[in-house]
């Protein structure tokens, strides 16, 4: 059992060390100021100071955080209305929506993107004499077309789980159906909601091909076309090597990331702790009596 | 009676995005496969297609490599799910969580410094990465989707039934008897869902075969981005209509194939 065991500690610890070694090999190289990887110039934090100079890259990191909170903020709104409507309607139109809602979940992301840019570009050639209409706004929609289902999904299941008596028994007791949805629904299904938020603003961040389709000039990028950090590390990396720049900000990418999932592992431990507990006082009162 | 049309009305928007964002485009897909440039009526998009072997060439590499792929993701992260949801081995959330956190990490930059790596290891080894495209590509597609496998594999391991495992094994089951005749059977539905998250994805890649091959490997997303980038609307429309298909075909088979799991798990 033992021997077991430790074959199976170094089979997932091997499988997690290549997964990532890509990274930890950037982030081992952004403390040098050697221009090319694997060509150590000595230690130094040189490529930390050129990054935070490096308009470039700052504009790219600003377009790729706006429109990631700004689709991430319009997807949550409109996916957790609609799955609160929809929850609400005849079966049969449910269900209708729910698999129209499915096929950007299923569908590739390539495909999305192109079927995208021919609406387009054909609403361009048709509607505005001939001129394109690229710009943030083509982008928003498809970036919003990859979050929306998703949010729809991460919101329904709360909505399932909620008492339904309760909105009613708000009705009754004199709120008006504005404020029944956002004192008794809302209160419920923020959980889902947060996930939803959470999960759009990821899938904004890391986006590549729906970005390279859809996008127009506008944001920080000003005349030229909105460059994100997928897009731009993309364009740089198809003609040479990752920028010096941007293994410092991999760097900085892992630590954020680290954070967050270390602070989420120990809320996550602590919550568990407390409902054992919880569960725990419980046994010993029904014994008690 | 006000107060239901109210709350049904607040789905208004989802309903309106979804039928512009997501039908419609996909009725314009349809319409540029079957029109010219003019925007007339025609098939040459089709018969192109069909008569360039460079293209069918592309469409069989693809799903070749789609297939290798979700093979090997599913070779690898099988039993990595497996120890993972076993509570003998593993009883801390946070190694599952270790295996999801690099896809919070950009994966264009992921696939630039997997290029990077890569070419130094090869270097040890006397050749460059221009020089193994094939290789180089599954490196990267297999690191890529590993963490996409692992989840689904996870949540239905988490949910094995261990008393029946015992039970095969009691009633005389060899390991192996036991793995293909309990285990397979009950994780079934987590290995359909895996496979369907590497599969179409592998096909419809763009940035990790065009960056780890030097642009020698052609995939069917590559393809659809080279039409893209020519602004070619009827062939890449055309050959978006086919992934769909593609899409819709799996979909249907894993549908089925998901269903008659369920039931004989009904059964029990």
């Amino acid at each position: 059992m033992v021997k077991k065991k430790v074959f199976a500690y170094i089979y997932v610890y091997l499988i997690l060390l290549i997964i990532y070694l890509p990274i930890f090999y950037l982030i081992a190289y952004s403390f040098t100021d050697s221009r090319i990887t694997g060509q150590w110039t000595g230690f130094s934090f040189e490529l930390y100071k050129d990054l935070f100079s490096n308009k470039e890259i700052l504009v790219a990191l600003g377009n790729t955080l706006i429109l990631a909170s700004i689709s991430a903020l319009l997807s949550t709104v409109i996916g957790t209305l609609g799955a609160i409507g929809i929850y609400y309607c005849r079966k049969g139109f449910r269900t209708l929506v729910e698999n129209i809602n499915q096929i950007p979940v299923v569908n590739a992301e390539i495909v999305m993107a192109m079927s995208l840019t021919v609406m387009f570009v054909f609403v361009g050639q048709h509607f505005f004499g001939g001129e394109s209409i690229f710009s943030f706004w083509t982008l928003l929609a498809g970036h919003c077309v990859l979050a929306v289902p998703f949010v729809y999904l991460n919101v329904k299941p709360k909505l399932v789980q909620m008492d339904p008596a309760l909105y009613e028994a708000s009705l009754d007791l004199g709120c008006s159906p504005t404020k029944a949805i956002h004192k008794v629904v809302i209160p419920q299904i923020i959980p889902g909601i947060l996930s939803g938020l959470l999960l759009s603003f990821t899938l904004s961040l890391d986006d590549f091909i729906v970005t390279a389709f859809t996008r127009g000039s506008g944001l920080l990028s000003g005349q030229s076309q909105i460059e994100t950090l997928s897009t731009l590390v993309q364009a740089k990396i198809k003609k040479g090597t990752v920028p010096p720049e941007m293994r410092a900000l991999t760097t900085i990418i892992f630590l954020i990331v680290l954070v967050i999932v270390v602070s989420y592992s120990i809320y996550v431990n602590v919550q568990a702790k407390k409902s054992r507990t919880l569960l725990g006082s419980g046994h010993k009162r029904r014994r008690a009596s | 009676m006000k107060y239901k049309t109210f709350r049904k009305g607040l789905s208004l928007p989802f309903v309106v995005f979804l039928l512009l964002f997501v039908l419609i485009p996909i009725f314009f897909i349809v319409f540029y496969a079957f029109s010219d440039a003019d925007g007339n009526f025609s098939m040459s998009a089709i018969v192109d297609f069909f008569t360039s072997t460079t293209k069918l060439n592309v469409l069989l590499v693809s799903l070749l490599i789609g297939i290798f792929n979700t093979v090997l993701c599913l070779l690898i992260s099988f039993p990595l799910a497996y120890i993972l949801a076993n509570p003998k081995f593993n009883k801390n959330y946070v190694l599952v969580m270790l295996f999801v956190m690099p896809m919070w990490i950009n994966f264009v930059l992921r696939t630039g410094a997997l290029r990077e790596l890569l070419s130094i290891v090869l270097k040890w080894f006397g050749t460059t990465t221009g020089q193994h495209p094939l290789f180089c590509t599954m490196v990267g597609m297999v690191l890529n989707y590993i963490p996409f496998t692992i989840l689904p594999l996870y949540s239905t391991m988490l949910k094995l039934d261990n008393s029946q495992i015992e039970a095969a094994k009691d009633l005389g089951c060899n390991p192996l008897k036991t793995f293909t005749k309990s285990i397979i059977p009950q994780a079934m539905p987590g290995i359909v869902s895996a496979a369907m998250m590497v599969f179409m994805p592998t096909i419809s890649s763009y940035v990790i075969s065009d960056t780890l091959s030097e642009g020698k490997i052609m995939l069917f997303g590559n393809s659809i981005y080279l039409s893209f980038s020519n602004s070619d609307w009827n062939s890449g429309s055309f050959m978006s209509l086919i992934m769909l298909i593609i899409i819709f075909v799996s979909m249907f088979a894993t549908k089925k194939f998901q269903r008659e799991s369920e039931k004989g798990g009904a059964a029990w």
